[in-house]
């Protein structure tokens, strides 16, 4: 029935896995004093391995392996290799960024991989515990990098911050999974999907779906679940946000689609005006607060929740349409992210001496390619055409629309007016010409080395092709959402007795 | 020729894209932005006249077209096209080009590779809007314009830059946000962008008349804003005294007022017909209201700037009066404005130049220092007036007359108040810059007269505004074809004549008669 050897299900996940122990061993046996830049370049070959081996995994037919846990298919392709990308960009920019006498770089590049090999698993996985153990996975990796400067009062705090509320948040998601699980005996997910609508104790059901959706808002930062991250971003080292505002956002949204589309599609009247709320409330809250912010990461900080909003915007679309938008948003937000997260690490420095709006006075004098990047990223950002930014507001907003949320489409688009103002108020600043009296800020930038101009290309390019030339991104979304609303159903129908005992 | 004729709009489209890669790739030395930036919107103005020379007077419906599949879902076309509407519109944005650079060639001495860049994208996303027949790529041109007229305010604004810029972006971008739902909720029900299949559509009644109504008056709000229409019309004032002249002098008007011709009463002629009455209102408000302002002003921009928003009303008192002769007239009179707006800029933008100031009480007394200046500044502000055989008379005759008799008499006289009070402020202030008695500024600060760069400019103009008056027949020759038959109106494209017979939608009721 299904010849494809299970090990190629994941691998992906195996190669990210033998790259970061490899890194870490090598780490390990280096001699003190050594070095640890190489990890770095180990570590984004793995990563581009790794992104080969998802798009290889498109010529596998579309099934599952290790008895119904991981699945591949157009759509986890899609997260993986958007995952994978994320991560090299991180690893590109962490390259050049991160000072050279910085204690455990290993570490730091292990971490980064591990993480990745969590957010991929998160995409793929079919069975709520691996959900599980994947979040986990990538959350620890999160936690730990959040706080790398160790040296700053805001790392650990960032960390500790991080760390706690989101352990509470995932605590959220395992007892929802429980009572899925004595709502419907199993945790595999197709197995849910189907035995759900039939189950004897709806309500449970309904608190199941209630306490997970708690669980992955949080990671996505929507609000009401938003507070952790400005503090969070605005202490962790500057590739670090580039990476978690992006890759495990995907992931956790990938996790969100599965779970409105797939494991509770009959939920669906509950599901849309609940989500409806959330998004008003994201961009609303995102939106008004950046626009009074002074720390540019913070500002970010707060535009990524209004961002998470105009995502979940099109959730309120129709199956197939709702999913392939809401990927492509993901997308378009992790290459214009990324890409202003760079920018902003090379202008305040890993340790951030200028971290305020006013200190990108100037910037396009100063370093006149920095400032056009920076400008180009914050258009992608506000939502201008013929950038990756505008497509992902523009499907998200037309599929609201197509399923009849006008009103949210208003807001949508009223709410990326008023980001204008904050965007734009920062592109302005660093339009300004330097104030003669404050004189030359005496921060010398990091010398851009090859690396992070890989690293700013790709971004670049990615936004700009998402905003050009849509069109193959899309039918990679659309292939994706036409595999996730059509589960292979006969993989798992042989399989009802082999399923979740083995697991646990 | 039919393939250079098929690609010639891609190629005006493409020419200053072009142009800016070239301005960023070659190093900023010995004016060489100035020159790739001339020569570039020069090549571009000779290929927009390649268009009205093969223009087929007569035919209906779009010309020079390309349509080919851009993005297949949702279904965005690359659909670009002209007609009698745009065709003067396109060369008048080409013409405009190199005066923009020319008079842009000393005062912009700083970052030039910025500054031509982005002007020459600025072009590009002017002419996407002119040409574009596909409402999203349309909408992509609309938001695009903004960006490189945001970031030059911001960057060379004389006193407050980024403040008039923060200003200018927000007052036109957050209208589009209900244009784009609009526009969204348009194809959600019809699966099409393209602008001939939805105004069949919207004639045949697919739609529902509530929400309906809506969608046009979202379309209308994003225009109005942009025109800019009294109470609308806040951001003018500090963008025209804050943009470097090349980019004011394209700022305000055209976009605004073809947008509404082509894509508010092209696309819901009804519904144009019921906010009409409004219309007129808030447009003889903004006459008045304009002119009363710019009588006040003492800072010339700001004069410019509400002379600007009393003559914008006109026009679009002439569009909303749903003539045939207002049309032709009001579409007339947009380039009038364009091309004498344009020289206005120049000539005050020099004045600028030589006294750093445009307070006018400093000025007096210019004439006798710079002949050149004053002869040419009087003969614009003539132009601008109404003089007879100058062009803005056509216009505003064309209007007026139309108002008169197919509107109302009282309406018309209060316009036409309108147009005296603008003869007092512009006579006044030439009054007040180039006669009377020297001031002390002028006799302590010696400047030396227009520049062969500046009179290389202005001349044109002035020809032009002798010839767009004396002989308005070879502008309004296409112009009325657009203005012509209601089922033609801002004009459908018409492949045969049997389709269109199908399809005549009365101009008193809207309906549509098999």
């Amino acid at each position: 029935m299904n010849p494809v050897p299970d090990i190629y299900r994941i691998l992906p996940e195996v190669v990210l896995t033998l790259t970061g122990v490899a890194v870490m061993l090598i780490d390990a046996s280096l001699p003190f004093g050594f070095p640890r830049r190489p990890l770095g370049w180990i570590a984004a070959i793995g990563t581009t391995v790794a992104l080969w081996a998802s798009l290889w995994q498109l010529s596998l037919p579309q099934g599952t392996g290790f008895y119904n846990t991981v699945e591949t298919s157009a759509f986890t392709i899609f997260f993986h290799v958007l995952i994978c990308g994320i991560v090299l960009v991180a690893l590109l920019l962490s390259l050049d960024t991160l000072p050279e006498d910085s204690h455990h770089q290993g570490e730091y590049y292990a971490l980064i991989v591990f993480g990745a090999v969590g957010m991929c698993l998160l995409t793929g996985a079919v069975e709520l515990l691996l959900v599980f153990v994947a979040l986990e996975i990538s959350s620890i990796a999160t936690y730990i990098l959040a706080g790398y400067r160790k040296a700053t009062g805001r790392g650990p705090e960032a960390a500790i911050k991080y760390f706690l509320l989101g352990s509470f948040a995932t605590a959220f998601l395992l007892y929802g999974i429980a009572m899925v699980f004595g709502a419907t005996g199993t945790t595999q997910i197709y197995e849910i999907a189907r035995l759900a609508p039939s189950a004897t104790n709806h309500s449970l059901v309904l608190a199941a779906a209630a306490l997970m959706l708690v669980g992955i808002l949080f990671k996505v930062s929507a609000a009401p679940f938003h507070l952790w991250t400005p503090d969070v971003y605005e202490g962790a080292p500057g590739p670090v946000v580039a990476l978690m505002s992006t890759a495990p956002k995907a992931a956790a949204f990938a996790l969100l689609l599965r779970l409105v589309f797939e494991l509770f599609p009959s939920l669906h009247a509950i599901w849309t005006p609940l989500l409806w709320a959330v998004a008003v409330l994201s961009m609303t809250v995102g939106n008004l607060v950046a626009l009074r912010q002074q720390n540019v990461k913070r500002m970010l900080a707060y535009s990524s929740i209004a961002h998470a909003g105009y995502l979940l915007a099109a959730f309120a679309g129709f199956g197939t349409s709702g999913i392939a938008a809401a990927s492509f948003y993901t997308a378009a937000y992790a290459a214009m992210n990324v890409g202003i997260f760079a920018v902003i690490t090379l202008v305040s420095g890993y340790d951030e001496e200028l971290p305020f709006i006013q200190d990108f006075r100037g910037l396009i004098y100063r370093a006149p390619l920095l400032g056009s990047l920076l400008i180009f990223f914050l258009v992608s950002l506000t939502g201008i055409p013929f950038t990756g930014g505008f497509f992902g507001k523009f499907y998200s907003f037309s599929v609201a629309i197509e399923g009849g949320a006008v009103w949210l489409a208003i807001i949508g688009l009223l709410n990326s007016g008023l980001a204008a103002a904050y965007y734009l108020r920062l592109a302005l600043v660093a339009v300004q010409p330097a104030d003669p009296k404050q004189g030359e800020p005496s921060i010398s930038n990091p010398p851009v080395g090859i690396a992070v101009k890989a690293a700013l290309a790709f971004a670049v390019l990615a936004t700009l092709i998402l905003g050009i030339a849509p069109g193959e991104v899309l039918r990679a979304a659309e292939a994706g959402a036409h595999s996730l609303q059509a589960p292979p159903a006969q993989n798992s129908a042989p399989l009802d007795d082999a399923l979740t005992p083995q697991e646990r | 020729m039919n393939a250079i004729n098929q690609s010639i709009l891609t190629g005006i489209l493409l020419a200053p894209l072009a142009g800016a890669v070239l301005v960023v790739l070659f190093p900023d030395r010995k004016k060489l932005p100035n020159w790739i930036a001339l020569l570039t919107s020069l090549v571009t103005f000779g290929l927009t006249l390649h268009l009205p020379s093969h223009f087929i007077y007569g035919q209906n419906g779009f010309q020079f077209q390309t349509n080919i599949p851009w993005i297949d879902n949702p279904a965005i076309f690359y659909h670009v096209g002209i007609d009698g509407l745009s065709l003067w519109l396109v060369v008048l944005t080409g013409l405009l080009a190199p005066i923009g650079v020319l008079a842009s060639w000393n005062a912009i001495t700083e970052r030039r590779k910025i500054y031509f860049a982005l002007f020459l994208v600025q072009q590009t996303a002017m002419f996407g809007v002119f040409i574009s027949l596909d409402l999203m790529l349309y909408y992509g041109f609309w938001e695009l314009s903004l960006v490189p007229m945001a970031v030059l305010i911001a960057m060379y604004g004389r006193k407050d830059g980024p403040k008039a810029a923060l200003k200018f972006f927000l007052f036109t971008f957050i209208p589009s946000a209900p244009l784009l739902v609009a526009i969204l909720w348009l194809y959600a029900r019809t699966n099409t962008f393209d602008f001939h299949t939805l105004q069949i559509l919207i004639a045949q009644g697919s739609f529902a008349a509530g929400p309906l109504c809506w969608v046009a008056f979202a379309f209308l709000f994003a225009f109005a804003v942009k025109v800019p229409l009294f109470p609308l019309h806040g951001w003018l004032a500090d963008t025209y005294s804050e943009a470097p002249v090349a980019m004011a002098m394209i700022v305000a008007g055209k976009l605004g007022l073809y947008s509404m011709l082509r894509f508010h009463i092209g696309l819901f002629p009804v519904q144009a017909r019921a906010f009409a009455p409004y219309l007129i209102a808030l447009a003889v408000i903004g006459i008045l209201y304009g002119a009363c302002l710019a009588l006040a002003q003492r800072d010339y921009w700001r004069l410019l700037a509400f002379a600007a928003l009393s003559h914008l009303s006109l026009i679009v008192l002439g569009i909303y009066g749903f003539t045939f002769t207002g049309s032709s007239g009001a579409i007339y009179q947009i380039l009038n404005h364009s091309v004498i707006d344009a020289a206005l800029f120049v000539l005050l933008g020099a004045l600028y130049d030589r006294y750093a100031t445009s307070q006018i009480n400093t000025y007096g007394g210019l004439a006798s220092n710079l002949p050149h200046t004053a002869t040419l500044f009087v003969f614009t502000s003539l132009a601008m007036v109404g003089l007879p055989l100058l062009n803005n008379f056509v216009g505003e005759f064309l209007i007026l007359s139309s108002t008169f008799i197919g509107i109302s008499r009282s309406w018309t006289i209060a316009a036409s108040l309108g147009v005296i009070l603008g003869a007092a402020y512009m006579l006044w202030l030439v009054q007040r810059i180039f006669y009377g008695p020297k001031s002390e500024m002028v006799t302590s600060k010696p400047a030396p007269d227009l520049r062969l760069g500046e009179l290389a400019v202005l001349c044109p103009l002035a020809i032009l505004m002798v010839v767009m008056g004396l002989a308005p027949s070879i502008w309004l020759q296409a112009i009325e074809q657009a203005a012509h038959s209601p089922q033609s109106r801002f004009s459908a494209v018409v492949p045969s004549g049997s389709v269109r017979s199908s399809f005549i939608v009365s101009p008193v009721s809207g309906e549509v008669q098999r």
